[in-house]
């Protein structure tokens, strides 16, 4: 197999997952893209993680409630663990489009119920996934849409529906945004009993036909006396509809977009694969697996390598993949479920209904630090097992000069693709202290030490931003 | 301001989890308080009387000190309509200023871009804490979080010469480059920003000495280096620290008692240190908590409530009670609570105006109605 496959296959694993071991990449190039492709689009074939774990060690971690800080910790573990890794990174693309947040809905619990959905629907039609969110009720909460009255309407869901969710500014009037509410009226939840001392009670959608605005609308040019699923439907068809869905999936797949404000006035990067996807959506039925197929085996997925910027739960998850170690729920996964949330990604706590803005706006000087100081801590470690297989694969190659082990690790750390300028401090970097040697015991621990030493420093450059 | 007066401080200190009013400002001759607290009420020979009416926990001696010299200053019943009673939405309308909306700016973020509008300075705010604040967050305004200032930086596992060696290659990998892509370039400065910020801040411990001995508490070691940096003269001028959490459903008398003795001490050794050094006439603290607790205890604790107390210190502060201690009768409860009767939004206006001199209203959303401890 040659390099061009094992960078390939990295390329796809750090896009359609977290990323993957040396080991890991190797046995997947043996199968083949498309076979791996096809593996990652089914992940009923996999595994599941075995939940009884987490509950053994960290009961706390199941159903969090309102206990700050704590929400994220078993998401982030089967983000690491996962034997299915598109499963999760869709779940994530989700939580970023549905953007739904414990600062107002209080409580993990709810928003967590969401994470499970798009753990279960999101590969699937993505009309079924919308009519779900409707009935959410953290997004109903969240959006004031229990609230929202046959002879009082609030137009907070109706319009983000269209706005965030669906078609994007520019394709729909006020009016529009005024029927669609309507035709959401009586959908609530219950009950609607105020806070306890520690936290609050379980919500459930209930739909209220009394309270259900049983008129005719007029929506997008269409007329009649439409409920909350007529509208999904009036929307998937609606041209625009599949064009939003498709950026979004270039975006957090193939490389950086403008942020989704800008959209309506700014064209794609690449119009021509938002369109490609587009129509997949639209030939499929709204499939995103099948869309995902089409994605992931595009040429323009596949030239798209380090052509976006990780987000904080990609560096956090991507990395601790790599080094390994994190397979055990060991004490501190509370800890580590924040560290997205030090880089400025507060899983469970987007900042907004518009969820977090990507690309270069994910880097600041904090969260720059935290980026760097995270990762290269977990890349001097040189007990985890994954920075031991990398030592013990520099060994086997007979690594000898600083070019051959900067190279070496480079391409075990990907392939990462770096600048000559960066290539070359690497080199300045570690050949101060001379040639690698393996020969005895001591050698082989210098040359061990000098090893992660430059990981450090890779995990360091802007290039390991980049997936 | 004339080159000769130094630059307004501001000092946040944040009581994580909803602090119990009633029982940090204690109404300790009021008989309701005595049958609402039947099981954490303190005794009346314990609390430490202020005036005939109300007395601080017994834990707060050394703040009473402050008090005393005319440094301190309680806000009663400061809080915002209709409390939702969550400790995670609470306190984001404390740091954006948006209690009817979600607010994704922090009234501190718009601030520093206020003082500082062209980032001349990386550390002209510095937060204290392993994350952002949502009071600090605004797109482009650059804040140094800082953990630990002994152990700040990039890269803080590496040490000595290898620590050196490795920063060195830093500054040069994320120098501009020929040919460079506008993402790499920002992430260049952003880079090397990150350095310089890093490189000024730790030499805040080597420039400091004092004769003050601080608790060996975590607290007290985040407000020392606080001292550090302002003693250092870097510019910084919004510090932001937090402690707790304050949440007290059960159990809540050992455990408030230990909150309030390490908020005390490492509280009082603060500003003694500044006023050791001269350098505590150009700074005030600002403590507040997201909400006061129930007035009713629950039989082991108290459960979140509205109102609450908040507090400033500082030589530039003028002592005293402000607003009125909110009515504990049962018919002035809402949902067994005392109501706010003071905006906090009020207290944001009064220090940004009277005392970092910025233009308030813009930063807090409408005109408020000012206190007078700063004026």
């Amino acid at each position: 197999m040659g390099d061009q496959d094992i960078a390939l296959m990295a390329h796809l694993m750090r896009r359609a997952g977290f990323g993957a071991t040396r080991e890991e990449l190797e046995a997947r190039a043996a199968k083949g893209y498309e076979a791996t492709v096809e593996e990652l689009l089914n992940p009923e074939d996999q595994p599941t993680l075995d939940r009884n774990e987490m509950m053994r060690y960290h009961p706390w971690t199941w159903r969090p409630g309102t206990l700050p800080g704590m929400g994220a910790a078993e998401w982030l573990h089967d983000m690491i663990n996962t034997r299915r890794p598109l499963e999760e990174k869709m779940t994530l693309f989700w939580h970023g489009i549905f953007a739904t947040g414990v600062s107002k809905v209080d409580h993990y619990d709810d928003v967590m119920d969401m994470i499970v959905k798009f753990r279960e629907k999101g590969m699937g039609d993505f009309r079924e996934l919308l009519v779900e969110m409707a009935k959410d009720p953290a997004m109903i909460y969240w959006l004031d849409n229990c609230e929202n009255h046959a002879d009082a309407v609030n137009e907070n869901w109706g319009r983000e529906l269209l706005e965030l969710f669906s078609m994007g500014v520019g394709n729909y009037t006020e009016v529009d945004v005024r029927e669609c509410s309507r035709a959401f009226t009586g959908w609530t939840i219950e009950p609607k009993l105020p806070r306890g001392p520690i936290g609050r009670h379980d919500w459930f959608f209930e739909y209220r036909p009394e309270d259900h605005d049983d008129t005719e609308k007029t929506f997008l040019g269409h007329s009649g006396n439409f409920n909350g699923e007529d509208i999904v439907r009036i929307i998937s068809e609606h041209p625009a509809c599949a064009g939003f869905i498709a950026r979004h999936l270039y975006n957090f797949f193939v490389a950086d977009e403008a942020q989704v404000p800008a959209w309506s006035v700014t064209p794609p990067n690449d119009p021509e694969a938002v369109e490609t996807l587009a129509n997949a959506l639209r030939e499929n039925g709204y499939d995103m697996r099948a869309t995902l197929r089409v994605l992931f085996n595009s040429d323009f997925f596949k030239n798209a390598r380090f052509a976006r910027l990780k987000n904080p739960t990609e560096v956090v998850v991507g990395t601790l993949r790599m080094v390994g170690g994190a397979e055990f729920p060991a004490p501190g996964i509370g800890d580590l479920s924040r560290q997205p949330s030090y880089m400025g990604q507060d899983l469970l706590n987007p900042p907004s209904v518009e969820g977090w803005h990507t690309g270069a706006e994910w880097i600041n000087s904090g969260s720059l630090m935290r980026r760097v100081n995270f990762t290269a801590e977990l890349v001097g470690d040189v007990s985890r097992p994954g920075i031991r297989d990398m030592v013990d694969r520099l060994e086997a190659r007979g690594v000898r000069t600083a070019a051959e082990a900067v190279d070496g690790c480079l391409d075990l750390m990907g392939p990462l693709e770096v600048t000559g300028e960066s290539r070359d401090e690497l080199i300045g970097f570690i050949s101060e202290g001379g040639d690698f040697a393996w020969g005895t015991t001591e050698d082989v621990a210098s040359s061990t030490r000098r090893v992660s030493e430059l990981l450090q420093l890779i995990v360091s450059l802007r290039e390991y931003q980049y997936a | 301001m004339t080159s000769t007066k130094k630059d307004p401080v501001l000092v946040v200190f944040q009581l994580t989890g909803g602090n119990d009013y009633l029982n940090t400002v204690i109404p300790y001759s009021n008989p309701l308080y005595r049958d609402n607290r039947p099981v954490v009420g303190i005794a009346e020979d314990r609390v430490i009387p202020i005036d005939d009416k109300i007395g601080f926990h017994p834990e707060m001696a050394p703040l009473k000190h402050v008090y005393d010299r005319g440094d301190m200053a309680i806000i009663h019943g400061v809080g915002y309509a209709n409390s939702p009673r969550s400790h995670f939405r609470s306190m984001d309308i404390w740091h954006t200023c948006e209690p009817e909306k979600l607010g994704t700016e922090g009234w501190l973020g718009r601030a520093t871009r206020d003082i500082d509008p062209n980032k001349e300075n990386v550390l002209t705010t510095v937060s204290f804490g392993p994350s952002l604040f949502r009071a600090l967050a605004l797109p482009g305004v650059p804040v140094a979080v800082v953990d630990d200032l002994d152990n700040y930086g990039l890269l803080p596992g590496i040490s000595g010469e290898q620590r050196t060696k490795v920063l060195d290659r830093f500054a040069r990998m994320y120098s501009p480059a020929i040919g460079s892509s506008a993402v790499m370039d920002y992430m260049g400065q952003t880079g090397l920003d990150t350095l310089e910020g890093a490189d000024i801040l730790k030499e805040a411990p080597r420039m400091y000495s004092s004769d003050v001995e601080y608790p060996d508490t975590p607290i007290a070691k985040k407000l020392k280096g606080i001292a550090q940096v302002h003693m250092a003269n870097f510019g910084t001028r919004i510090f932001y620290v937090d402690h707790g959490s304050f949440d007290s459903h059960s159990n809540q008398t050992g455990m408030h008692d230990k909150l309030w003795h390490d908020v005390s001490h490492g509280l009082a050794a603060f500003l003694d240190d500044l006023k050791e050094h001269g350098v505590d006439d150009n700074v005030v603290v600002l403590a507040f908590t997201e909400f006061g607790r129930r007035t009713h205890d629950n039989g082991s604790g108290t459960d979140h409530g509205a109102g609450g107390a908040a507090f400033m210190f500082g030589s530039g502060v003028k002592g005293g009670q402000y607003s009125e201690f909110p009515s504990m009768a049962e018919k002035d409860l809402e949902q067994g609570d005392v109501v706010p009767n003071y905006d906090y939004r009020g207290l944001y206006t009064t220090i940004l105006e009277d005392w970092m001199g910025l233009d308030a209203k813009p930063l807090v959303g409408a005109t408020y109605e000012k206190l007078g401890m700063l004026s």
